[in-house]
């Protein structure tokens, strides 16, 4: 389905992009050939593993690694002692030393641990059994120290405390004592508390979110190789090659120029996979055993020390008039961001109300600090857990008002022009489109059987643009090679091949695309932001562009006429005067003769993408709550979002779905639990229940397709923003299904069943 | 511990590979085989993405052990092609846009095969309760099953009529 008719107009005809060919990626894919994460072999390559502490807080007393190196296969053990100091990384890094320092300590602890999995040595040896036996025979004392798991422990007078150079950024005065507060932000305007105080119709209440984690299904997975003039390779799956070179340059003090990264295809990161874990281990077991080391977590090791996105808290109140209009929003939440400062806090705190035009609102968010696995970005981070309290809210008051839930939702919504929070008008946004097209859908009137609830909720998220680099070079033959540094984690090569043949105005398949290693491309920022098919595919047009500027002078020169008297037109230069007039050359002719023109015909194109767009969506779900048991099913699914310009409508959709599905299971399934002793309870993906197939239904799709001006097609990100409403819209149909809200995620059958029968 | 020495039809090819007895199944065709296709995503049954076909059985190879495989049958998804001529179900995967990062892709495919190889006409809840052993983090399933029936509507037609070259 499509966008409503009267929006068509929004849209430029084209030749390529909107079309749904097949991903050049794809055969590959479908046949088992492409090379991921683990499927990567180097000769002579030895096999690593990690030891990982079963304490969630601890001190590392001692680490005894003798019996383990003396087990016959085993090449090398590495322990903290093997990284750089803090000391050493201030002086090769000055004022970036600390966030190095807690990134190198997260990938192998040094003083402490601070969560359960935790590493705290690493062994490679001949065998992956090998290196696992003699990972066990690694002796560590612990003295173990007390730990905390929730915000309530973390925050308490007198709590442990994981970091004790860690003061609260952000308060008017530095605090006295360090405390697992790492940082207070407010975002707010006008006066929020008298707004309430007046308001016709006020809603409150406390929300809470577990954490959960990214859930892709390739562990992390990487090989290195050191060699002895200091040269390393490494071959790994993940949101950026270049992030890697980076991370490890720093952490190991080694030249960005002496590190190669090869990016094996990734089987899944959404924000998961935009940092480092084993790279730096594995190139420091490649350095000391001089052979290259694969590291490959499992399942369990995944959850336990890769990031999940925060659990919050959140306390809101929204007070408004009458007719629905919101006058006042005072928010406070605490992110649980695992054993290191997360992100999530500033993009939560800015994104929470970023989709409605609210006069006075004051926004707090805390980043607050436990023994649990530091967090990492997950698909628009911060911004479901701010967006869940604030759509639950906006139902309350429509239920009160009796007003239509997306009518009020309409009355609210921020329109282009309407200054923001930050004080900037919004650009060509597109949150009002997407809730007529919701109302106007067939689903959103469809009846509701007995114990069905439907439930609305909107979201948004910033997006990005930033730097890229793209390279076209042209075969001899006129075909089209397009090279970038942007890992495809759904799709991009076939949205980069498609925009490169629109701007060349030649067919999709005379395109192909690489995505190449870090010292084959320039610098390209990680996949992630929903900023690859805009930023990289701006400096992917542009190249093509300068491609074309060069195939008509190239032109001119063997017609020898002016470049002005020629045109581009279907992939080929036309000459408008001098005796060749009416004629044409195509790609492949003037590539043929390349070298009597001027050599090779190439484009580079670096650029920092600047006018990205926040994208919109607006979710309709329909639950059927079992009175029996408290079993919520997904009986319907539609998603409407404004994508800009899709290029590859299929990947769009997939998109759409694909967060959907994740922000349903962050609602209704997924959490991460632990025991007393602080150790994770369901760290397996029978017990972390993610949606499977027979839990989901068909998942609609409504593009609205409002192209963003700053981009030559009008791309503005579709990846994040799906995974933003589904928290409030199945959480607002259950509340709808059984006529009383349940405020904590996820709805799982005991917490329904008990808010149903009157219970806590 | 001695390596064991095991013989069986792989992808209809004769083949002998070393295992330790502990080894996986899965592990052996990865690691002895460079059958890599198979995908590690848990090693505990609860993914799919190591997915194999074991004497006309739908098996998740991280839970057979390669010495088990002795004397036995194994399709993989390298075998599901016929040379370089795509299944149905492996075309309407591309066609549909069935897959993301594709990782889970390979599973899939080797389970939907399985699956048409014995119904030919399910529904769309047969369809969702055979793959429910699948985990997909990507899609939300829609497009998959969506050219899990189109492929089985195709294959339909190629039985009662000719099989038409792709
Ligand atoms: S790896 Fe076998 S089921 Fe997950
Ligand atoms: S396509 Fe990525 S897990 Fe299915």
């Amino acid at each position: 389905m499509n966008a409503p008719q009267d929006k068509a107009s929004f849209k430029p005809a084209y030749d390529v992009v909107g079309t749904r060919p097949v991903r050049p990626d794809g055969v590959e894919k479908v046949t088992g050939k492409a090379i991921y994460g683990t499927d990567h072999v180097a000769a002579g390559m030895l096999h690593g593993a990690i030891l990982r502490s079963p304490h969630p807080h601890a001190r590392i007393r001692s680490i005894d690694t003798r019996k383990a190196e003396a087990l016959p296969g085993v090449k090398a053990v590495v322990t903290g002692a093997d990284f750089p100091s803090l000391a050493s990384l201030e002086v090769s890094l000055g004022e970036g030393s600390g966030n190095i320092a807690a990134i190198s300590r997260n990938c192998m602890a040094h003083e402490k641990v601070l969560y359960d999995g935790h590493a705290v040595a690493a062994v490679a040896a001949t065998s992956a059994v090998i290196a696992e036996e003699a990972a066990a025979l690694i002796e560590v004392e612990y003295e173990v120290l007390p730990h905390v798991l929730t915000i309530d422990e973390a925050l308490a007078p007198g709590a442990p405390v994981l970091h004790e150079d860690m003061f609260t950024k952000g308060l008017p005065e530095k605090p006295a004592e360090p405390s697992n507060a790492a940082l207070c932000f407010t975002v707010g305007r006008g006066e929020p508390d008298a707004a309430i105080a007046a308001a016709h119709t006020v809603v409150s209440g406390r929300y809470s979110a577990l954490a959960v984690h990214q859930g892709y299904i390739e562990p992390h997975a990487c090989v290195a190789s050191y060699n002895a003039d200091g040269q390393v390779q490494v071959w790994a799956s993940s949101q950026g090659a270049f992030m890697i070179r980076t991370l490890c340059a720093s952490i190991l003090g080694i030249s960005q120029a002496d590190i190669r990264v090869t990016p094996l295809e990734i089987g899944g990161g959404f924000g998961g996979k935009t940092k480092v874990y084993l790279e730096p281990v594995a190139i420091v077991l490649s350095r000391k055993s001089g052979r290259p080391v694969r590291l490959a977590m499992s399942r369990a090791d995944v959850f336990r020390a890769s990031g999940p996105a925060p659990g919050v808290v959140a306390d809101i109140t929204v007070g408004a008039d009458a007719d629905g209009t919101i006058t006042g929003v005072v928010m406070e939440f605490k992110m649980l961001s695992g054993a290191n400062p997360g992100n999530d806090t500033h993009s939560g705190a800015m994104s929470a109300l970023a989709h409605y035009n609210v006069a006075n609102c004051r926004v707090t968010g805390w980043d607050v600090l436990c023994n649990t696995a530091a967090t990492a970005a997950y698909r628009a981070p911060g911004a479901p857990q701010t967006i869940f309290p604030v759509e639950c809210c906006i139902d309350e008051i429509a239920q009160k008002l009796g007003l239509d839930p997306i009518d009020i939702r309409l009355k609210n919504a921020a329109r282009p022009g309407d200054v923001g929070i930050m004080g900037m008008p919004a650009g060509e946004i597109g949150y009002a489109e997407c809730l007529e097209a919701a109302k106007a859908h067939p689903h959103y009137s469809a009846p509701l059987g007995p114990n069905q609830g439907r439930g609305i909720a909107g979201g948004t998220w910033g997006n990005y643009g930033g730097p890229s680099t793209a390279t076209v070079n042209l075969g001899e033959d006129g075909s089209v090679l397009v090279t970038t540094g942007s890992p495809d984690i759904g799709g991009s090569r076939a949205a980069m091949a498609m925009m490169a043949a629109e701007t060349l105005e030649i067919a999709y398949e005379q395109v192909r695309v690489t995505i190449a290693d870090t010292s084959s491309i320039g610098f390209s920022m990680l996949t992630g932001g929903s900023r690859t098919t805009f930023a990289t595919g701006k400096a992917v047009i542009l190249a093509c562009e300068e491609i074309i500027a060069t195939l008509r002078a190239r032109a001119a020169v063997m017609w020898s006429i002016d470049v002005s008297q020629t045109e581009w037109r279907g992939g080929a230069v036309h000459c408008l005067s001098g005796d060749k007039a009416g004629t044409s050359l195509t790609m492949g002719q003037i590539a043929a003769k390349a070298g009597f023109s001027g050599g090779p015909i190439a484009a580079e194109v670096a650029l920092n993408a600047q006018g990205f767009l926040p994208g919109f969506g607006v979710h309709i779900c329909d639950t059927e709550v079992d009175p029996e048991t408290g079993h919520v099913s997904v009986t319907r699914y539609t998603v409407v979002q404004d994508v800009g310009t899709a290029i590859h409508p299929d990947y769009v959709e997939g998109q759409m779905q694909g967060g959907a599905a994740q922000g349903i299971g962050w609602a209704l399934n997924e959490g991460y639990v632990y025991d007393k002793a602080g150790r994770m309870d369901n760290p397996g993906f029978l017990d972390y229940r993610m949606p499977v197939c027979s839990d989901l239904p068909m998942i609609d799709t409504v593009m609205v397709e409002k192209p963003n001006p700053a981009h030559p097609f009008g791309v503005k990100g579709v990846g994040e923003v799906p995974i933003v409403p589904p928290l409030g819209a199945v959480a607002n149909a259950v509340s709808r299904a059984i006529g009383l809200r349940v405020h904590d995620l996820p709805l799982t059958p005991d917490r329904v069943y008990a808010a149903m029968q009157g219970k806590s | 511990m001695g390596k064991m020495m095991i013989s069986a039809t792989i992808n209809g090819d004769a083949q002998q590979f070393l295992c330790d007895p502990a080894a996986t199944l899965l592990d052996a065709l990865r690691d002895e085989l460079g059958l890599t296709g198979s995908k590690e995503g848990c090693g505990s049954g609860d993914c799919g993405a190591c997915t194999v076909v074991l004497d006309g059985q739908m098996v998740c190879s991280c839970l057979v052990l390669a010495a088990e495989a002795e004397g036995r049958k194994i399709a993989t998804i390298e075998g599901v092609a016929e040379g370089s001529e795509l299944h149905p179900v492996q075309r309407k995967f591309l066609e549909k846009g069935a897959l993301q990062c594709g990782f889970c892709t390979p599973g899939f495919i080797v389970a939907s095969k399985a699956l048409l190889d014995h119904n030919p006409d399910p529904s769309e809840h047969e369809v969702r309760y055979w793959l429910a052993g699948n985990l997909c983090r990507c899609t939300g399933y829609d497009k998959i099953v969506r050219a899990v029936l189109d492929a089985a509507a195709e294959l339909r037609q190629e039985t009662t009529t000719q099989r038409v070259s792709a």
